[in-house]
C-alpha cells in the first residue's frame, strides 16, 4: 500500500473524519426535530466562550494524559486499555497518608510522584504477564480495571470513608494540598478570567506530551519501542530485550495514565470519590487513534474531546429535547468516526494524494 | 523456432500502456504486453524492475494508474483479485498464502465455501481436487495439514488451489525461490503439462536456466519498462542476462591472502531451531580471512545455528568460543554483546529480522547499532541521516534517499541496506544467511565482490546458503548440515558438487555413486 503523505495522515484525514461525524450527528439532531446548525453553534459557543473554555481545557487535560498513555503503548503495538484502573489510587493515597505530617507543598510534590508511580505499579502485573507468559494485555488490563474499581469501592465504603459520612467518599485533603487553579494563579498576576476547574495539571500534561515526543523519536528507548511495535523479530535480531521492553513500555503508559488523577483528584475534587475516572481512560484510546499516536495529534484531539464534553453539557441545558443520553450519542458518533473508523478514507486519500502528486510533478 | 503459431488467436492477456507509481517511484512505465494462450511466458528483470508490480496488476491486487487490460480479447478492469479469479486467472505468490494449520482441502476451499454449511462445499472441493489432480497427474493428500508438508508440496497446494477455481491463466511470482532442486524440476514439469493442456502460464523469475528450460517467450523488464521480448528458441541465457542489466557483468574481486588464526570455535553445540531440526553436537572452526560455506537444504538447522552464533538463541549444551569469550548454557550471550565483540549478522529473513520495513533507511541503518545515532540514550536524526548516506554511497542503494521506508525498496536494495549496515562495522566475524536469495544478478555480483573484499581484509565469514553455485563460488572451505548435524570441512578445491550433495542429503562418504 502506498504510504500517505504525513500532512494528509495527521491533518486532512482527521478533519475529514470529524466532518463526517458532525454530519451524522446532524442527521440525528434533525431527526429529533432540532436545527443541526443551531445545535452546532450552541456546542461551539458552549465549549469556547470565555466562561466555558476553562472547562473544555480541564476535560481535555484528562484525556490528554490517558491519550498519551494509550499512544505510547500502541507505538509498541501493546493494546493497553488499563488507564481507568491505573489512575485510581496514587494521588489520594499520597495525600491522605502524608497530609497530617508534612507541609502541603511537600505533600503536593509527593502526590505528583505517587500518581505516575501507582499507575506504573498497576500496569506492572499485566506487563509481566504479557512479557513472560503471553497473557494478552487487553484482557489483563481490563481485569485490572475491575480490580481497581472494586478496591476503590471497598476502600471508600470502609477503611477510607469520611468519618460520620454515609456517601462513599474520603475526607477532604488539608486545604493547601491541591494543585492551584489557573484562574487563581492568573489572578495573582492581576489577570482576571472566569473561574473553572482548570488547574496546573494542564501544564504538566503539555510537558508530558513534549516528553513523550522526545522519548519516542529522540531516544534509544523510543527507537526500541517503535521497532518492537513494527516487528518483534527484528527487535530480537537487534538485541532489544523484548520482554523487558514490553514491561517498560507498559510502566511508562501506566505512569501517564496515573497522572490523570492529578487533574481530577488533586486539581478539582480534593478528596477521593467513586468513579472519578468516568470513562476518560477509554476515551483516551479514541484520542490516541485520532491523534495518530503522535503527541501533537493527541493534544489537538484532546482539545476536540474536551470541547465535546463541555459543549455537550451545554446542549443539555439549552435544549429540552436533547437529553444527556443524546449528548452521549453525539459524542459516541465522533468517537466512532474518528477512532474506530479512523482509516475508512485512507485508501481513497492515498489515491487522491497520488494523482495530485502526479499533476504537480 | 517455435512450433506454435499463437498469433492467430487473441492474446489470453493483453496489457496496454499500463503504468503504476508508488510515490516518487515509477514502478511500471507504459508497458505493452501480449501473452498468448497456451504458452509459458517468462518475465525477467532485476530486483525493482517492476515484475512483481506488473504481476499484481494482472491479478487485480494493484490498480494501474493508467492503461488497460484485455483478457481473452475483452477489455476488463481488474479491481480486486476476485475479478481476476472470476475471469480464470490464478496467482501463486512468492510467499505462500496458505493457512498453516488448515488442511490442503480447507485451504483450497478458503474464500469459496459457497454457503454457511461447510460439508457440501468440502465434498464438492474434494471432488474437484480429485479431478484436477488426475488431469494434471499430481498427487497430494487433501487432508494433510499445510505445516506438515515440505515447501514443494505447499506450492503444489497453491497451484491446485488456483486450478480448482478454474484458472486457465496462472501467474507464478518467483515460484522456485524456496524450492530444492528436485522440487524445481517437478514444478517445471507441471508447467509443461499445463501448457500441453491448453493453459497459459506467466512465469516471473530471476533464474535464467528455468526461463530457458520451460518458456516459449520471454519479456525483459528494466527500470519499470519492457525493454525486450524474445522467443526462447532464438535467444540465450547470456543475451537475456545482458538485456536485464543493460551492462556487462564482471566478477569484480580477486581472492588474496591465506586464512589466519581461528577466531570462532563451536564445540559440541546443541540447541533448538525455529524450523524444527535441532542442532546436535555441532563442531567447527572459523578462521580469519576465510569464507566458510555452510551448505544444506533449508530447514536442517542452519537458522538455529545462525541464531545461536548471533546471540539470539540459548546454547543448550557445548560451547562457542569467540573473541576470548566462552558462550555456553551457563553463560548465555545476547545480540548486543556479540556485536560488541565484533560480530555482524546478515539474517536469513531480511524482511522479518534484518529490517523494520515501516522504518526508513536511516532508521534501519542503526538497527542493532544505536551508537551510530549518538551517544548515551540519545538518537540524533542528523547523525542517523549521515550514517545512512554513507551506507547508501558505499553500497549503491537505490533510490538513494534515507527517508524512504525500507518496505518500499526492492528486495535487492533491502538486502544492500542490511549488508551495508553490517559490513560497515569492519566485523571480526560476519554471519551471512542466504545473502542473495531473491536478489537479481547485478546485485549478486556486487554482494559477492563485497564479501570477498571483506574476507581479503581478514574478516571471517560464515556463509549459509541454499544455493550450491554460491557456496562453490565464494567458499574457501565447505561444511554441510543435515538434520542438525554438521559434516566437514571440505576444501573447496578438492571436492565437487556430487560429494557436497551427498553430504547434504545425509548419505555418508564414499558409498553412494
Amino acid at each position: 500500500m502506498t504510504p500517505l503523505p504525513r500532512w494528509v495522515d495527521i491533518g486532512v484525514l482527521p478533519a475529514l473524519n470529524l466532518m463526517l461525524a458532525l454530519v451524522a450527528a446532524g442527521v440525528v439532531v434533525a431527526l429529533i426535530g432540532e436545527d443541526p446548525f443551531r445545535v452546532l453553534l450552541v456546542m461551539i459557543t458552549g465549549a469556547f466562550s470565555a466562561e466555558t473554555v476553562g472547562y473544555t481545557l480541564y476535560y481535555a487535560t484528562n484525556v490528554l494524559f490517558t491519550g498519551l498513555a494509550a499512544a505510547i503503548a500502541f507505538q509498541a503495538r501493546l493494546f493497553s486499555i488499563g488507564a481507568e484502573g491505573q489512575a485510581v489510587l496514587g494521588v489520594a493515597l499520597a495525600c491522605l497518608t502524608f497530609a497530617p505530617y508534612l507541609p502541603p507543598f511537600v505533600v503536593v510534590v509527593l502526590a505528583c510522584l505517587a500518581a505516575p508511580l501507582f499507575g506504573a505499579l498497576w500496569a506492572l502485573v499485566p506487563g509481566v504477564l504479557q512479557a513472560w507468559r503471553g497473557s494478552h494485555v487487553v484482557i489483563t488490563t481490563i481485569m485490572f480495571n475491575f480490580i481497581a474499581s472494586g478496591l476503590l469501592v471497598w476502600l471508600l465504603s470502609g477503611p477510607m470513608i469520611r468519618p460520620g459520612q454515609g456517601s462513599p467518599e474520603s475526607r477532604r485533603f488539608a486545604d493547601a494540598v491541591a494543585l492551584p487553579a489557573i484562574h487563581e494563579l492568573l489572578a495573582d498576576f492581576g489577570i482576571a478570567i472566569a473561574p473553572s476547574p482548570l488547574n496546573l495539571s494542564i501544564v504538566l500534561g503539555l510537558v508530558a506530551a513534549l516528553a513523550v515526543w522526545m522519548v519516542i523519536w529522540r531516544t534509544r528507548f523510543g527507537y526500541a519501542l517503535r521497532a518492537l511495535g513494527h516487528s518483534e523479530e527484528a527487535a530480537r535480531y537487534a538485541g532489544i530485550p523484548v520482554p523487558w521492553m514490553i514491561v517498560a513500555t507498559l510502566l511508562v503508559s501506566g505512569a501517564l495514565a496515573g497522572c490523570m488523577a492529578l487533574n481530577e483528584i488533586l486539581g478539582v475534587q480534593h478528596k477521593l470519590i467513586l468513579n472519578f475516572s468516568a470513562g476518560y481512560g477509554f476515551t483516551g484510546i479514541a484520542v490516541a487513534l485520532m491523534g495518530r499516536n503522535h503527541p501533537a495529534g493527541i493534544v489537538a484531539a484532546s482539545l476536540l474531546f474536551g470541547a465535546l464534553f463541555q459543549g455537550g453539557a451545554e446542549l443539555n441545558f439549552e435544549f429540552d429535547t436533547i437529553t444527556t443520553e443524546l449528548v452521549l450519542v453525539i459524542q459516541g458518533l465522533v468517537i466512532l468516526f474518528s477512532g474506530a473508523l479512523a482509516h475508512m478514507f485512507t485508501p481513497w486519500m492515498a489515491r487522491l494524494a497520488l494523482s495530485l502528486g502526479e499533476s504537480r510533478g | 523456432m517455435s512450433a506454435r503459431e499463437p498469433r492467430q488467436h487473441a492474446p489470453a492477456l493483453r496489457l496496454r500502456r499500463i503504468s503504476r507509481r508508488f510515490g516518487p517511484v515509477r514502478a511500471v512505465r507504459s508497458v505493452d504486453l501480449d501473452i498468448m494462450p497456451g504458452t509459458v511466458h517468462g518475465i525477467i528483470g532485476e530486483n525493482g524492475a517492476g515484475k512483481s508490480t506488473l504481476a499484481s496488476i494482472m491479478f487485480g491486487l494493484q490498480l494501474p494508474d493508467s492503461g488497460s487490460l484485455e483478457i481473452n480479447g475483452r477489455t476488463t478492469p481488474l479491481r480486486r483479485p476476485a475479478d481476476a479469479i472470476a475471469l480464470g486467472i490464478g496467482m501463486v505468490h512468492q510467499h505462500f498464502m496458505l493457512v498453516p494449520d488448515m488442511s490442503v482441502l480447507e485451504n483450497i476451499l478458503l474464500g469459496a465455501e459457497g454457503g454457511s454449511r461447510l460439508g457440501p462445499g468440502l465434498a464438492r472441493a474434494r471432488a474437484r481436487l480429485d479431478a484436477v489432480c488426475r488431469e494434471q497427474g499430481l498427487a497430494i493428500d487433501p487432508d494433510a495439514a499445510i505445516d506438515t508438508l515440505p515447501v514443494g508440496v505447499r506450492q503444489r497446494a497453491e497451484i491446485l488451489k488456483a486450478l480448482v477455481r478454474g484458472a486457465r491463466i496462472l501467474i507464478l511470482d518467483e515460484p522456485t525461490g524456496a524450492l530444492a532442486p528436485g522440487e524445481t524440476e517437478q514444478l517445471l514439469g507441471l508447467l509443461r503439462r499445463m501448457r500441453a493442456g491448453g493453459a497459459t502460464v506467466v512465469l516471473i523469475s530471476h533464474k535464467l536456466q528455468e526461463i530457458m528450460a520451460v518458456c516459449d517467450r520471454v519479456s525483459v523488464m528494466r527500470g519499470g519498462q519492457l525493454v525486450a521480448q524474445r522467443e526462447i528458441a532464438r535467444t540465450s541465457a547470456e543475451e537475456l542476462a545482458l538485456l536485464m542489466v543493460g551492462r556487462d557483468l564482471h566478477e569484480g574481486q580477486q581472492r588474496t591472502g591465506a586464512p589466519g588464526e581461528t577466531v570462532l570455535e563451536v564445540a559440541g553445540l546443541c540447541a533448538g531451531d525455529p524450523g524444527g531440526a535441532r542442532l546436535r553436537d555441532v563442531s567447527f572452526r572459523l578462521r580469519a580471512g576465510e569464507i566458510l560455506g555452510l551448505a544444506g537444504v533449508s530447514g536442517n538447522g542452519q537458522s538455529g545455528l545462525l541464531e545461536v552464533l548471533a546471540g539470539m538463541r540459548p546454547v543448550e549444551a557445548g560451547h562457542v568460543d569467540f573473541a576470548g569469550t566462552r558462550i555456553d548454557a551457563a553463560r548465555p550471550a545476547n545480540p548486543g554483546r556479540m556485536r560488541t565483540l565484533g560480530l555482524a549478522h546478515v539474517p536469513e529473513d531480511r524482511q522479518a529480522q534484518g529490517l523494520v520495513l515501516p522504518f526508513d533507511i536511516k532508521e534501519n541503518a542503526i538497527l542493532g547499532r544505536p551508537s551510530r545515532a549518538g551517544t548515551g540514550i540519545r538518537i540524533s536524526p542528523s547523525a542517523m541521516r549521515r550514517h545512512a548516506m554513507t551506507l547508501i554511497r558505499k553500497f549503491d542503494i537505490r533510490p538513494p534517499h534515507p527517508d524512504l521506508a525500507a518496505g518500499t525498496l526492492s528486495g535487492g536494495n533491502q538486502q544492500k541496506v542490511v549488508l551495508a549496515r553490517e559490513c560497515d562495522e569492519d566485523p571480526v566475524v560476519l554471519l551471512l544467511g542466504q545473502p542473495t536469495r531473491g536478489v537479481d544478478i547485478a546485485t549478486i555480483a556486487l554482494i559477492h565482490s563485497r564479501i570477498i573484499a571483506l574476507r581479503n581484509r581478514g574478516c571471517a565469514v560464515l556463509l549459509v546458503s541454499a544455493d550450491l553455485d554460491e557456496i562453490f563460488a565464494l567458499s574457501d572451505r565447505i561444511i554441510t548440515i543435515c538434520s542438525g548435524r554438521v559434516e566437514g570441512p571440505l576444501d573447496t578445491r578438492r571436492t565437487d558438487r556430487a560429494e557436497v550433495g551427498r553430504m547434504m542429503a545425509g548419505i555418508p562418504g564414499k558409498e553412494a555413486a
